[in-house]
């Protein structure tokens, strides 16, 4: 009998125990949907925070799956990052519906939307799913124009310093810091990419539309005949009547060969760009992100 | 504020009327202002265009996520499907083949939305063929939290259990054109009710820990035929999930249900006149599951799953016939499985392969006849007399997705039952209107 006793206590302290526990760690927990974020909030969290990414370079962001993992993860978040604009429509309303955290549900200041701090471009005029993979918000793609990543950041930084009040004051230096950093590059990367303006470029996905219209490079059609359809060789042979384009631009997820044959046909150089931070090799950091992408694209004009 | 709206309206329409009226002049205007008008009102078009598609998207924005799913293909059996019996395993709830031929199979519209800032809604309307009438039911219809504390979470209303792994997902959400024969015997297909489950979500964030209780009123197979009251089912589950690196995921479960049987109808012999064999009695109902995820490059993956269902079943059998009336003692065990894998070989590419069987071990007691027949032929009249071998099958399938929208799968299978093999194809679309459906691990 007394052992009985014993057991349920035991049971019953433990289960209160858990029930209770406050998410023990000081740090503020992140959970990124992409990895340009999880990025952007360790640079801007530093020691402050704890990041984790729930896809990592390799995955395409449009075809997660809600895992028991992101389910478990986005429970113990006090901040997502996310972009927003329909790209997580597939996977993330269902995790934060089985997460149970107010704290990061759309609406909370736990909740972060990179989307809804800066202007969207191609949005569609008519929403028709006979047009692919549209997303009525706009182009969700928005991390690689480095003008609209600062105005992200900027938001971001103010973010962790309304939910990390304590920390404020580091929260704050190393936005200045960052943002020090960021106008430095940036005015390395206008300075570069100069022969890069007026370009036309061909792409596999319509995913560089905010880098084009940073660089001022003409998108003179995309591989995919409509937004997520893959290439047809129909639509290819159109693509290679057109003038020759200055690159065909593909991300290391797509699929290079039909990028190749219309490089083959066409002679403009197929340009492997990284569409986020750790896609390609020495894209380690946000700057970094970009320090690869303007030497990439000048390279292959050379 | 009343006026605001209408304000912009009219602001709006002024411009369009001066167009209107410059493009009803025509004579007037010399051929260049011709074309400069044209250019400009094409202008104006495709801005109106854009304008309405904005203020459509404004006006629906608090509307609910709508999408219809329609379903449909052609069946076609070696063995009239009316032939087939599972022996002891009599068929319940929505459980059967599809229609022969080409047939619409179930389409489902469902509507979802965030109700406020505590509550998540869903309902999900089923129109399905039934003897030749369009049946419409409410396959779900709940409400959820979304704010209760240390991740707790109650849904109420009518909902697909969440015991087992495919059960609390809808049908066209399968990898096979078929539910497994373990489900339709045991499940009648699918086990929905109304009830209320309660969940929590262990604050442990290196792995999915959830533990959770679902209580139901027993109106739907395999509890009773007659409604009870809430309570008459209750189930417990308990769900871990989680990671290996980055390219495997995995999740486990494990569930156990109570049910109070109340008169149950199900299955027998129809070419008889009789009511059909009625259980009353309780029964379990336990399952576990297992399911192993792994991403490779270029869009492909790979997916092993399996599940096993196991009930057991004591009380007792009535069955009443024109000449009078037969009542059983009755001692059930049922079980059953699937494994399956899924190899997605190209982004829109995947086959699949799935082994499935189920099996009965039942004990029948006469316990009255005033049929006038002998007690065997009647215990046989009940569909609950186990003989033989297990019914098994195994089945491969081909699909292709198009898009996140549309879907197309043959399916092969050879189902062995009574020593008897069946040839059964399948060619199945699945479609779905509307909302972007969610990617459910």
């Amino acid at each position: 009998m007394a052992t009985h006793i014993d057991w349920r206590a035991w049971a019953l302290s433990a289960g209160l125990g858990l029930l209770g526990a406050p998410l023990a760690s000081a740090q503020l927990q992140v959970f990124a949907c992409e990895p340009e974020w999880a990025a952007l909030a360790q640079e801007l969290g530093g020691e402050e925070v704890d990041v984790y990414s729930a896809t990592h370079p390799g995955m395409d962001p449009h075809h997660v799956q809600a895992k028991p993992s992101l389910v478990a993860r986005l429970r113990a978040a006090d901040l997502s990052v996310c972009t927003g604009a329909g790209l997580e429509v597939g996977w993330l309303p269902l995790v934060q519906r089985r997460a149970r955290n107010a704290r990061v549900l759309p609406g909370a200041p736990g909740h972060f939307e990179a989307a809804a701090e800066v202007d969207l471009l191609d949005r569609p005029a008519r929403l028709d799913r006979a047009d692919g993979d549209l997303h009525g918000e706009g182009n969700p793609h928005v991390l690689l124009d480095p003008r609209r990543l600062e105005q992200i950041a900027r938001s971001l930084a103010l973010r962790l310093q309304q939910l990390d009040p304590e920390n404020a004051h580091r929260h704050r230096a190393r936005w200045d810091a960052f943002q020090a950093r960021w106008r430095e590059a940036e005015a390395r990367w206008s300075r570069q990419s100069t022969p890069l303006r007026g370009r036309r470029a061909i792409v596999h996905h319509q995913e560089w539309v905010y880098l084009f219209d940073w660089l001022g490079i003409e998108r003179v059609a995309a591989l995919e005949p409509k937004p997520g359809v893959p290439p047809s060789l129909q639509h290819l042979s159109a693509l290679a009547e057109l003038p020759v384009a200055d690159w065909v631009v593909v991300s290391p997820l797509d699929d290079p060969k039909a990028a190749h044959w219309l490089s083959a046909r066409t002679g403009a150089p197929v340009v492997v760009l990284p569409h986020t931070v750790g896609a390609l090799d020495g894209a380690d950091d946000l700057v970094l992100l970009f320090d690869v992408v303007v030497a990439a694209l000048l390279q292959a004009l050379r | 504020m009343m006026f605001g709206p209408m304000t912009a309206v009219r602001t709006a329409a002024f411009p369009m009327f001066l167009t209107a009226l410059a493009g009803a002049l025509p004579v007037v205007a010399a051929p260049e202002r011709g074309a400069a008008d044209r250019d400009h009102e094409t202008r104006i078009q495709a801005l109106e265009a854009r304008l309405a598609a904005a203020e459509s998207r404004a006006d629906n924005r608090f509307n609910p996520a709508v999408s219809l799913v329609l379903q449909g293909g052609w069946a076609a059996f070696d063995q009239p499907a009316e032939s087939v019996e599972w022996p002891g395993l009599p068929l319940g709830g929505e459980a059967g083949p599809h229609p022969e031929g080409l047939a619409l199979w179930e389409s489902e519209l469902t509507a979802s939305a965030n109700i406020d800032h505590l509550f998540f809604g869903q309902a999900t309307l089923g129109f399905h063929e039934h003897d030749g009438e369009t049946e419409t039911d409410v396959e779900e219809a709940f409400i959820e939290t979304l704010a209760l504390p240390a991740g707790l979470g109650v849904r109420m209303g009518r909902f697909y259990s969440d015991l087992g792994y495919l059960n609390g997902r809808h049908s066209h959400a399968w990898d096979f054109a078929d539910a497994p024969m373990v489900y339709q015997a045991l499940l009648g297909g699918q086990y929905g009710d109304d009830g209320l489950r309660a969940t929590w979500l262990a604050p442990v964030s290196s792995v999915l820990m959830e533990v959770g209780a679902e209580l139901f009123r027993g109106g739907a197979y395999p509890a009773g035929g007659l409604d009870g009251d809430v309570g008459a089912v209750w189930l417990g589950f308990v769900r871990l999930g989680g990671d290996l690196g980055v390219l495997h995921s995995w999740q486990l479960s494990v569930s156990h249900g109570e049910i109070d049987v109340d008169a149950r109808a199900a299955g027998g012999h129809d070419d008889h006149d009789h009511a059909g064999p009625v259980f009353s009695g309780d029964a379990t109902l336990s399952a576990v599951s297992a399911v192993w995820k792994t991403q490779l490059s270029k869009g492909r993956s790979w997916v092993l799953q399996a599940e096993y269902l196991y009930r057991d079943e004591n009380g007792f059998v009535d069955l009443v016939e024109d000449s009078g009336a037969a009542q059983f003692g009755y001692d059930g065990e049922q079980d059953g499985g699937y494994i399956q894998t899924l190899y997605q070989f190209r982004p829109r590419w995947r086959a699949g392969f799935r082994y499935d069987w189920v099996g009965a071990d039942n004990q029948l007691v006469a316990l009255s006849n005033t049929t006038g027949e002998a007690d065997d032929d009647v215990a046989e009249e009940t569909g609950l007399v186990s003989a033989g071998d297990d019914p098994s099958r195994w089945a491969l399938m081909l699909d292709w997705s198009p898009s996140e929208f549309s879907r197309l799968r043959l399916q092969y299978a050879q189902a062995e039952v009574d020593d008897r093999s069946d040839d059964q194809v399948h060619l199945q679309y699945i479609v779905t209107l509307g909302a972007h459906g969610a990617h459910r691990f």
